[in-house]
């Protein structure tokens, strides 16, 4: 199924998703020296193909502008050599996108087909808009959340030099990064434990720094929060769809009423039908708009707040190790053994919790800052489209109503 | 009598006679099938005030069966109460069910119903009055109604339906929100009954629903229990029914029956098909109203976390509205159910009691079929005792086939008659089902006008706040 950005046959909610979503979690701003988005994606059987797109007025660039196609793979590689890199290490770095999950949609596909039998022409043909429409949705989710993957990186002062991004976004033939092996996989499986164990000592260590103290308990309760209310919201948007969902079918069997009853009430039931199904459309709208506002901003903030964890993570380990290093230039100068390269042993780890402490800093402000504005944008935005979206329902209502009790 | 209709007929009110007019106009379409011209302006299908369907003798007969009040007594009654609407009674009479009260302890308690009329008929000795009734006794009247005028083409609209879960739990004393619903479903279910009995114009005039709404003791209906011995034999006589129903094969003379069997068939899967979905509706309401609870309180305590003072309050507030939206859900499913799905729900019930009243007169006309097959037979014996030239078994052969005559006669009249009342009730039928649906779907739609009237108002409060994050 391909995708083009022109090919709306959705209702209008799908453009507004398509220029707002580049800076819908993320406040950014985009300069002219380096530019980048996902222009266009292609659904291919289990890929998803995706075309970046870059402007860019760096010198590091043989084009001023030019376009290559990536899968989600490749975004993981890059994610995953920034976290490797020992030199990014007092960055917050930004939370690689989830991979593209159209299963659940794929099998409700699959069901309605084999259910054709036991419906009405007319619900079937409903249904199947319904969920080509949800399978559209989810697939410029997808598109948005890698594209805001790559912004993040391009709009980050020192990220967006990073050599593996630029070939990431110049290198027009196939990255040849498969995906990662069992044993790579158990490998990182380790890794992650080891982390979380180190995480739980290194975290009775009472920081001198009043800011880091504070930023880590917030960061932690934070974090936990976010994850209940994210999934919690998710619920929520789920049931609104459902009951969506609901008023399709009623409006089907009204209509079925309206066209077979003998009375008088055949129009009646006709128009209520009417009613029903447009009344659906704008509940549909309600439930995707709350998802994209909401969860979707609290999906974002799980993951960048759990980012913002592991940049603790890495300075609690650097200081942790040049707490060691103090230790092991006393034993050094109580011996006096190895002296001179326990000394350098010993500048090299503080150089580094420094480096990492400034940096780092200054990262938890900026998420601070890009994360009040990211939820003012997308709680306003979330207010405005629930008046919307009830105003229409109410005039429909009302329009609705007039017309039944003039004809009554 | 007909002497008697042609007196009252010059006896009317302006009023009533402008009604009869008005409705006549209204039903240009309707067909009115009656025999006798004379009769046509009083008994129009429209259940107006003036208008019972005077056929005392159908009546008669059905009362002998009963054990209630005797026969020639409604015969008058109902005479008085023409001259009584014909002076200007108005059909007025608001019934409502409330208080319900448990009385008693363990496996034998059960919930008393407070049932108010409010009255300007004359008929009734006051105009505003109540008594204290249980469960049983809604069956009870039922019973009764349905025992003196299924049989003859009369819609008895069904009682609600006996839920032995339900009430054991309230028996057993369950406080919980379960109980005091299933309590309150049932006293809307059973107001609704009795409300749509009133209705209609012949029902009543019973003496049974009169002492049903009037007195203060009511003899206890002990045939109604679930699981009695009257109850299984009523069951039985229900799959006897079935499979003599499939038996029947009758000449349909009048396709206007076929017709209406079919409609009525047709309305019967759309009902049940809107109604599922319907009550999928008021269950992912409920969801949705939990869900939304669960969300506001989690947005409180991300809100309390938040160390940015606009966004923690503006967060805060967001779960303010939320706890308010999931109010509102609540209240919206509350109207799904109440007002949508038990509408419903009780159309496919009455619709049942319409199918069963096409079935009586498939019976009636089995009847009468068997009477003719019999006479017949009784002619074939007098033949033959003729031939045999036994002139005592001649003479009894010659009084069976007078009794069999008479039968025969019977037989047609009450065929006739049945499929009469049925054409009117099924007219009456509709255009209350019109009137019905319509009155309660616009009253549903209101109150989701009402829902987003209300959204807006919160989200309308809630974007300042939003905006204020600095």
């Amino acid at each position: 199924m391909k995708v083009l950005e022109g090919l709306d046959d959705g209702p209008d909610f799908l453009s507004e998703e398509d220029r707002g979503l580049k800076a819908i979690n993320v406040d950014l701003q985009s300069d002219a020296a380096l530019q980048v988005d996902i222009s266009d994606a292609l659904s291919e059987r289990d890929k998803v193909k995706f075309t970046v797109h870059t402007k860019s007025s760096l010198p590091n660039f043989k084009q001023n502008e030019f376009s290559v196609v990536r899968q989600h793979e490749e975004f993981i590689w890059l994610h995953d050599s920034f976290i490797e890199n020992e030199d990014y290490a007092g960055y917050i770095i930004p939370p690689a996108p989830p991979r593209p999950d159209f299963d659940a949609s794929r099998e409700k596909l699959q069901k309605l087909g084999e259910g054709e039998g036991s419906m009405t022409k007319e619900e079937f043909t409903k249904m199947k808009q319904e969920l080509e429409a949800e399978y559209l949705a989810i697939f410029k989710k997808t598109v948005a959340m890698h594209e805001v993957f790559l912004c993040r990186v391009a709009a980050h002062p020192i990220l967006r030099k990073d050599l593996n991004f630029h070939v990431f976004l110049e290198y027009n033939q196939d990255l040849s990064v498969r995906g990662k092996n069992k044993k790579e996989k158990l490998e990182d499986f380790f890794k992650n434990m080891v982390k979380s164990a180190d995480g739980v000592i290194v975290s009775g260590v009472k920081d001198v720094d009043d800011f880091f103290e504070h930023e880590r308990t917030f960061l932690l309760e934070y974090h936990n929060r976010v994850k209940d209310a994210s999934a919690k919201s998710d619920r929520m948007t789920r049931s609104h769809k459902s009951a969506a969902d609901d008023y399709n079918r009623i409006g089907s069997s009204l209509y079925a009423l309206g066209t077979q009853d003998s009375t008088d009430i055949c129009k009646f039931f006709l128009k209520v039908s009417e009613l029903f199904d447009k009344t659906r459309k704008i509940e549909a709208r309600v439930s995707a708009d709350e998802d994209l506002k909401l969860s979707d901003l609290l999906k974002y903030y799980l993951r960048e707040s759990q980012a913002a964890k592991d940049l603790l993570y890495r300075r609690s380990r650097s200081l942790v190790d040049y707490e060691n290093a103090n230790k092991a230039l006393d034993k050094a100068r109580a011996k006096n053994k190895d002296v001179l390269q326990a000394e350098t042993s010993q500048q090299l780890c503080c150089q580094k919790f420094e480096k990492i402490s400034e940096s780092a800093k200054q990262e938890l402000i900026d998420f601070k800052t890009r994360r009040v504005a990211a939820f003012r944008k997308n709680l306003v935005e979330l207010a405005e489209l629930e008046l919307k979206h009830a105003k229409g329902n109410l005039q429909l209502l009302q329009n609705c109503l007039a017309v039944l009790n003039g004809d009554t | 009598m007909v002497q008697n209709l042609q007196k009252l007929c010059s006896m009317m009110t302006e009023k009533i006679f402008l009604q009869i007019i008005n409705s006549l106009r209204a039903e240009a379409t309707e067909e009115v099938s009656l025999d006798s011209p004379e009769r046509e302006p009083i008994l129009s299908s429209e259940p107006s005030p003036a208008v019972t369907p005077v056929t005392p003798t159908t009546l008669i007969a059905p009362r002998i069966e009963s054990k209630s009040l005797s026969a020639p007594v409604i015969f008058d009654r109902s005479r008085e109460e023409i001259e009584e609407e014909a002076n200007g009674d108005v059909f007025d009479i608001e019934i409502g069910v409330s208080d319900p009260e448990k009385v008693g302890d363990g496996m034998n308690a059960y919930m008393a119903y407070r049932v108010t009329t409010k009255t300007s008929l004359s008929m009734f000795s006051k105009s505003e009055f109540s008594v204290k009734r249980r469960f049983s006794d809604f069956l009870g009247l039922h019973s009764k109604l349905a025992s003196k005028y299924l049989h003859v083409g009369y819609i008895v609209p069904p009682a609600p339906e006996k839920s032995i879960v339900g009430m054991t739990k309230v028996k057993v004393g369950k406080e919980d929100s379960s109980s005091t619903e299933f309590v309150e479903k049932r006293r809307a279910a059973l107001e609704r009954y009795l409300q749509r009995t009133v209705k209609h114009p012949t029902l009543l005039q019973d003496p049974d629903l009169r002492q049903f709404l009037e007195s203060s003791e009511l003899p206890r209906a002990v045939n109604t229990q679930a699981l009695s011995g009257a109850g299984i034999l009523r069951m039985v006589n229900k799959a006897a029914d079935a499979v003599n129903k499939m038996t029947i094969k009758m000449n349909e003379s009048d396709a206007w029956f076929e017709e209406k069997q079919q409609q009525f068939e047709n309305l019967d899967q759309q009902l049940r098909k809107l109604h599922a979905s319907v009550e999928a509706l008021v269950c992912h309401r409920k969801e949705l109203s939990a869900n939304t609870a669960a969300f506001a309180k989690s947005a409180a305590m991300l809100g309390n976390s938040e160390d940015h003072t606009a966004l923690s309050r503006a967060l805060s507030q967001l779960a303010e509205v939320e706890e308010k939206i999931d109010q509102l859900h609540q209240e919206q499913a509350f109207a799904d159910f109440y007002m949508f799905s038990e509408l419903l729900s009780d159309y496919i019930r009455l619709i049942a009691a319409v199918k069963g009243v096409f079935d009586h007169r498939m019976k009636c006309w089995q009847k009468w079929e068997d009477a003719q097959i019999t006479l017949l037979k009784k002619r074939e014996t007098e033949a033959k005792m003729m031939v045999a030239n036994k002139p005592d078994k001649i003479q009894q052969a010659k009084n069976e086939i007078r009794e069999w005559e008479a039968k025969v006669q019977q037989g047609e009249r009450d065929f006739e008659q049945i499929s009469k009342t049925i054409r009117k009730e099924v007219g009456r039928f509709e255009k209350e089902r019109v009137k019905d649906f319509k009155t309660v779907i616009i009253k549903y739609l209101e109150s989701l006008v009402q829902t987003q009237q209300q959204l807006i108002k919160y989200w309308e409060a809630f974007l300042p706040e939003a905006k204020a994050i600095a």
